[in-house]
């Protein structure tokens, strides 16, 4: 039977694919660690902490619908990042730290 | 009892009271690890083996509690692993296998609600049985409780989310949803009938009665029911002995899994 004989749409057959972030204990900001299936945001969490906490990694977590993350492309990757390479400028490395300062 | 520690002045819980707490936990343990490496799905594998090291690890704690109180060279180990069927103290209904009603030695697919709705049902009794626990008179138990109620909880928020999604779900997974609460509800009566056990404990304050968490029970297990849209069965009928030591017949099967490698190896440490 084709799709367009069908009435209705049919049921979700793949789970939507979730990226996971978590911060741990001493961390300030929430970090990408890797991706999931699951129905909606309520189950990806809980298969979050399931995954990826069971090693106390963190103690929150964010999921994030991987469909709606706008990613670079890889292709525009000379036009995107290589002419950074060669402007060392741009980097504070050119300044005397006084000792007093100590590890910056 | 006339163990050295049952003679100080801190109470505690009567052995088979632990045993029975001890048990539950093991025999579940054991039963939801067979689903390690079977999972539906990969993230549901780990959940169901986070749960198992939870229930097993509250075992151990309980054993290493009963072994104390029984003296007479007992372990955590003799106790899990070289105890037979009568002497097990854990519900029917945790031996049972993840599947629709079976004879002994017949086999079938596992059937992933029968283990969420099995998993729901005990969890609602055991977060309200472990809350009430962290006030046991007995202060290792009390413990024992404090930590367990933490796992317990997150177990009890698995099962019924699974449950409501399998109830609310398709035709398909409401069938299974229902057919496996219609297989396993009347076993829940065994919760009620209080075993000596339970009755000594409760009258010690290290212990619980069951009549006072019932109503409770019933509340959580009636609106998780009532969001899954699956009919709650009357549960009459032949109440289920396993506490008291009168098992089916899966449970002999599931210990000796679980007991084969320890009896072969007495004494082997790694």
């Amino acid at each position: 039977m084709s799709a367009d004989q069908t009435p209705t749409a049919p049921a979700l057959k793949e789970w939507p694919l979730w990226e996971v972030f978590v911060r741990s204990k001493q961390g300030l900001e929430h970090k990408h660690c890797g991706s999931l299936h699951a129905s909606d945001a309520q189950h990806a969490l809980q298969m979050a902490r399931d995954v990826y906490t069971r090693r106390q990694e963190g103690v929150s977590i964010w999921v994030v619908p991987s469909a709606t993350i706008a990613a670079s492309d890889p292709g525009d990757k000379g036009e995107f990042f290589e002419p950074a390479a060669d402007k060392i400028y741009r980097h504070p490395t050119f300044y005397v730290i006084p000792d007093e300062v100590g590890h910056m | 009892m006339n163990t050295p520690d049952a003679q100080r002045s801190t109470p505690n819980a009567p052995l088979d009271y632990l045993l029975h707490l001890a048990d539950n936990a093991l025999i579940l343990g054991q039963r939801n690890a067979e689903w390690c490496g079977h999972g539906p799905i990969l993230e549901e594998d780990l959940a169901l083996a986070n749960n198992s090291l939870d229930l097993i690890g509250q075992a151990r704690l309980l054993y290493q509690h009963a072994a104390r109180l029984k003296g007479d060279g007992a372990t955590e180990d003799s106790l899990a692993y070289f105890r037979d069927v009568p002497d097990f103290r854990n519900f029917t209904l945790l031996e049972l296998p993840h599947s629709p009603p079976l004879a002994a030695t017949a086999s079938g697919d596992r059937d992933y609600a029968t283990t969420i709705v099995r998993n729901f049902l005990y969890s609602a009794l055991m977060v309200l049985l472990w809350e009430r626990l962290q006030d046991s008179a007995d202060p290792q138990l009390a413990a024992i409780a404090a930590k367990s109620l933490k796992e317990v909880r997150y177990h009890l928020r698995h099962s019924r989310d699974w449950l409501v999604r399998f109830g609310d779900g398709t035709d398909e997974s409401h069938a299974r949803a229902q057919a496996a609460l219609d297989h396993l509800m009347p076993y829940t009566q065994e919760f009620w009938t209080e075993s000596a056990a339970e009755i000594s404990a409760a009258d010690t304050a290290a212990g619980v009665r069951a009549s006072e968490i019932r109503a409770d029970w019933n509340t959580l297990v009636d609106s998780a029911l009532t969001e899954a849209t699956l009919k709650r069965p009357s549960s009459q009928g032949y109440v289920s002995q396993g506490k008291h030591g009168v098992h089916s017949e899966h449970l002999g099967f599931v210990l000796a899994e679980m007991q084969s490698l320890a009896r072969a190896h007495p004494q082997a440490t790694w």
